[in-house]
C-alpha cells in the first residue's frame, strides 16, 4: 500500500449528503476481476450523460477542478454498498483525501485499507472549506502527521484520527501481515473454540 | 458494574488478542460471492498465501447471475464481464476447496438467503461477506456485517478481521401491529426516524413485543435494513423461534450435539441491567404501511402521507438532497404518494425473496391481475424458495396474476444483471435501495413491504394494501 504523509493539491466541493457508494461507482463497473482502471466509472451518472458525453455543469467536469485530489463533501459521504470499489475509484482518479462531517463506515474502512485518507470534520468546517475550494485553482495541504488541512488562505484545521490508524497510513502498512504475526494466538483460540462449538467444526 | 449487551458477549467469545488499539476478532463464517472476491484472491496468490479455513467459508453465485436460462450454465451467461467473474469464483473456490453452491445449483441463491436456509448462520457466531446486506444473518444473534474486498483478503488469510467495538444501541418495537404492517414497514419507520447516518457507529439491538413475535424470516427482513440506517449490524437475541428454525437445517447441530448448542445458543442475551449508549422506542401500533419518496432510504412516508417539501428539511445539504430527490423521482411537493403512476414491480432481494414474503404477495394477487400497464417480476431468494412456491402453487398465482416468475438472484435489486429499469420508470420494489440509478439508470425506486408492492401491482400505483383486506 503506497503510504500516506502530506498532500497538496487542488479541491473540489461535492456539497451532496448521502452519497452513496452506488454513486460513486455505479454497478456496471463492479464486473470486474482487477482493482485497477476505475477511475472511468467514478461518479459516472454525475460526468457523463446516457450517450457518454461528459455533463459540463458537474463539479469534476470544470476546467478549474482539473486534477483535483482531495474531495470535499456533505454528511455520510460514501453510505450503502460496501463496494471497495469506491476507494478503488477515486485513488485511480487521483483523489487520495476525502473531507466530510461523517462518513457510511464500510466506507470508511475500506480507504485506510487503500491509502486513502478519509477525514471527518464538524460540518461548518467542511462548509468553510467548501467555499474556499469553489472557483478551483486553489491549494489545499493535508498533513497527517500533524493531523491538519490548511485552507488556500491559511486557515488550518485539526483533525481527529484513531493513532493506529494513522500509523497504518503513514506506514503503508499491510495489515495481513500484521495478523500474521499473532498466528499462536489464532491457533490456540480455534483450539479452544473447537472444544467449545465442536458442532461448528463439522459444518461442512 | 453493569452487565453486558448481547453485542459485548458475542464480541467477548471471539478475541484472539488485541493489537494497539485494534482488537483481532475471530470470524465464525465467512459468505463470499462473485463480485467482492476476485481481488481477495488474486491478492492471496500474490502473497503466496493460503485460505485458512476453507471449511468455515461458503461460496454462492448471486450478484450477477441471470434470472433466467441458468440451467444452461456459467459459460451460457451473455454478459462477458459477469461470465468471466462467474468463472473466476468456481476457479477460486476449488483452487482453496471452498464449499460453493454454482448458479443453477437447487441450494444456491442470494446469500442472505442461503446461509440460513442451510443452518450454517447460527447464534452467537461471528459472520461477514463482502456485503453491506450482511447485517440480515443478526437475526439469529450472530454478529454480523459487510466488509470490504481488502478485508475478505484478511479474513480468507487469518479468519479474523481487525475491529474497533462500536457502541450499543437499543431499538424496542412495542405495540401490536395493525393489518398490512410488518417487519419492512418497522424498518422504515425507524429509518425514516433517524436516518441513514442514525445507527453510525453503532451495533442495534432490536427488541420489544413486536420483534419476539416475528418469525425467522420477518427479523431477517430487520436486520437486513440496519445498514440502510448506518449501523454496523443488527442482533435480535435467539429464542424459541429461532431454535424452531434452526432445527433439522443442513448445516445445524443434530443429535447431542444440538443438546450442547442449545444452552451456548441461550447464553447470548442482553443481561438486564446491561447499558446501551443509545435507546429508541417506536410503537408499531401507530405506523401505517410505509413506501419511500425519494432516493434515501430516509425518504420515508406513511401510505396517506404527501410528498414534502424540500424548503421544509432542517440544514441546507438535506434541502438541497430533497430539491434533487424530487427532479430525480418525477414527484412534486404535497401531491399523495398513492398517485404515483408505476411501471413495474419487483419482488425479491435478501430483504424480502422468502417464502413468506412470496405467500404475502400471493395473498394480495391470488384472483387478481396486474394492472395493464405494468410490468411485474418476482425473483426468489434461492433455489430451494423456488421449489417451496412451487410446491406450494404460488408460481401459478403470480403467473395468473401476470408477473413474470424467474431464476433465483440478487436481479434487479441492483441491476447487475439484465434485469433493470429503463430511464424514468417507477419501480414498487420490495428491495433496499432507492439510490439513484441503484435499479437502473434513471430508475425511480419506491421501498415496500411484498404486501404493499402486490397491491401496487394490481392498482397500477403506489397503494395502501389495507384496501385489499
Amino acid at each position: 500500500m503506497r503510504p500516506f504523509d502530506k498532500l497538496t493539491g487542488p479541491a473540489a466541493p461535492l456539497p451532496i449528503a448521502n452519497l452513496d457508494t452506488d454513486q460513486l461507482i455505479p454497478k456496471q463497473f463492479l464486473k470486474t476481476v482487477t482493482r485497477k482502471g476505475l477511475a472511468k466509472g467514478l461518479f459516472y451518472d454525475f460526468r457523463f450523460d446516457f450517450d457518454g458525453t461528459p455533463k459540463p455543469d458537474f463539479v469534476l467536469n470544470q476546467p478549474a477542478y482539473q486534477g483535483v485530489n482531495i474531495l470535499i463533501c456533505g454528511d455520510n459521504f460514501g453510505c450503502g454498498s460496501s463496494r471497495e470499489h469506491a476507494p478503488w475509484a477515486l485513488l485511480d482518479y487521483g483523489v487520495r483525501c476525502v473531507i466530510a462531517p461523517s462518513f457510511g463506515d464500510i466506507f470508511y474502512n475500506n480507504c485506510f485499507e487503500n491509502g486513502l485518507l478519509p477525514i471527518r470534520l464538524p460540518a461548518e468546517e467542511v462548509h468553510a472549506l467548501m467555499d474556499e475550494a469553489r472557483g478551483g485553482n486553489h491549494r489545499f495541504s493535508v498533513d497527517l502527521e500533524a493531523q491538519t488541512v490548511t485552507s488556500p488562505s491559511g486557515k488550518v484545521f485539526q483533525f481527529d484520527i484513531h493513532p493506529g490508524r494513522k500509523e497504518k497510513l503513514l506506514g503503508g502498512l499491510d495489515s495481513i501481515g500484521e495478523t500474521l504475526q499473532q498466528a499462536p494466538a489464532i491457533d490456540s483460540y480455534e483450539t479452544a473454540r473447537a472444544r467449545q462449538t465442536p458442532w461448528l467444526e463439522k459444518a461442512s | 458494574m453493569s452487565g453486558k449487551t448481547l453485542y459485548d458477549k458475542i464480541w467477548d467469545a471471539h478475541v484472539v488478542g488485541q493489537d494497539g488499539e485494534e482488537t483481532i476478532l475471530y470470524i465464525d463464517l465467512h459468505l463470499i460471492h462473485e463480485v467482492t472476491t476476485p481481488q481477495a484472491f488474486a491478492g492471496l496468490r500474490d502473497a503466496n498465501r493460503r485460505v485458512r479455513r476453507p471449511d468455515r467459508t461458503l461460496a454462492v453465485a448471486d450478484h450477477n447471475v441471470p434470472t433466467e436460462g441458468q440451467g444452461l450454465g456459467v459459460d451460457a451467461v451473455k454478459d462477458e464481464e459477469a461470465r468471466l467473474q462467474l468463472q473466476t469464483l468456481g476457479q477460486n473456490v476449488a483452487w482453496a476447496g471452498i464449499e460453493f453452491f454454482p448458479m443453477g445449483d437447487i441450494r444456491n441463491g442470494i446469500v442472505h438467503v442461503v446461509g440460513p436456509e442451510q443452518g450454517r448462520t447460527q447464534p452467537g457466531m461471528t459472520i461477514v461477506c463482502g456485503d453491506s446486506h450482511t447485517s440480515t444473518h443478526g437475526a439469529f444473534g450472530a454478529l454480523a456485517h459487510g466488509i470490504g474486498t481488502s478485508e475478505v483478503e484478511h479474513v480468507l488469510a487469518t479468519q479474523t478481521l481487525r475491529q474497533r467495538k462500536a457502541r450499543n444501541m437499543l431499538v424496542r418495537f412495542v405495540g401490536q401491529p395493525g393489518p398490512g404492517v410488518g417487519p419492512k414497514d418497522y424498518a422504515l419507520a425507524l429509518i425514516g426516524r433517524i436516518g441513514t447516518a442514525g445507527g453510525t457507529g453503532h451495533v442495534m439491538e432490536y427488541a420489544g413485543e413486536a420483534v419476539e413475535a416475528l418469525s425467522m424470516e420477518g427479523r431477517m427482513t430487520l436486520c437486513n435494513l440496519t445498514i440502510e440506517a448506518g449501523a454496523k449490524a443488527g442482533l435480535i437475541a435467539p429464542d424459541q423461534t429461532t431454535y424452531d428454525y434452526l432445527m433439522g437445517r443442513p448445516a445445524a447441530p443434530k443429535g447431542g450435539a444440538w443438546e450442547m448448542a442449545l444452552p451456548y445458543w441461550k447464553s447470548f442475551f442482553s443481561d438486564p441491567d446491561a447499558a446501551f449508549d443509545r435507546e429508541i422506542e417506536i410503537d408499531v401500533s401507530l405506523l401505517e404501511p410505509q413506501v419511500t419518496w425519494g432516493t434515501s432510504p430516509e425518504d420515508v412516508l406513511p401510505i396517506s402521507g404527501v410528498v414534502p417539501d424540500p424548503e421544509s428539511f432542517a440544514s441546507e445539504d438535506k434541502r438541497a438532497a430533497a430539491h434533487r430527490a424530487l427532479d430525480y423521482m418525477g414527484l412534486k411537493a404535497g401531491q399523495p404518494i398513492s398517485e404515483a403512476k408505476v411501471d413495474r414491480v419487483f419482488i425479491g432481494s435478501c430483504t424480502n425473496s422468502r417464502i413468506e414474503d412470496l405467500r404475502e404477495a400471493a395473498a394480495i394477487l391470488k384472483g387478481r391481475t396486474v394492472a395493464a400497464h405494468v410490468s411485474a417480476m418476482v425473483a426468489p431468494g434461492s433455489g430451494l424458495v423456488r421449489e417451496q412456491a412451487v410446491e406450494e402453487g404460488l408460481d401459478r398465482i403470480f403467473i395468473e396474476a401476470g408477473f413474470d416468475w424467474r431464476e433465483p438472484g440478487c436481479s434487479m435489486c441492483l441491476g447487475m444483471n439484465p434485469d433493470r429499469l429503463a430511464p424514468g420508470e417507477r419501480c414498487a420494489s420490495t428491495s433496499n435501495r432507492n439510490f439513484e440509478g441503484r435499479q437502473g439508470r434513471g430508475g425511480r425506486t419506491h421501498l415496500m413491504s411484498p404486501a404493499m408492492a402486490a397491491a401496487a401491482a394490481i392498482k397500477g400505483h403506489i397503494a395502501d394494501v389495507r384496501e385489499f383486506a
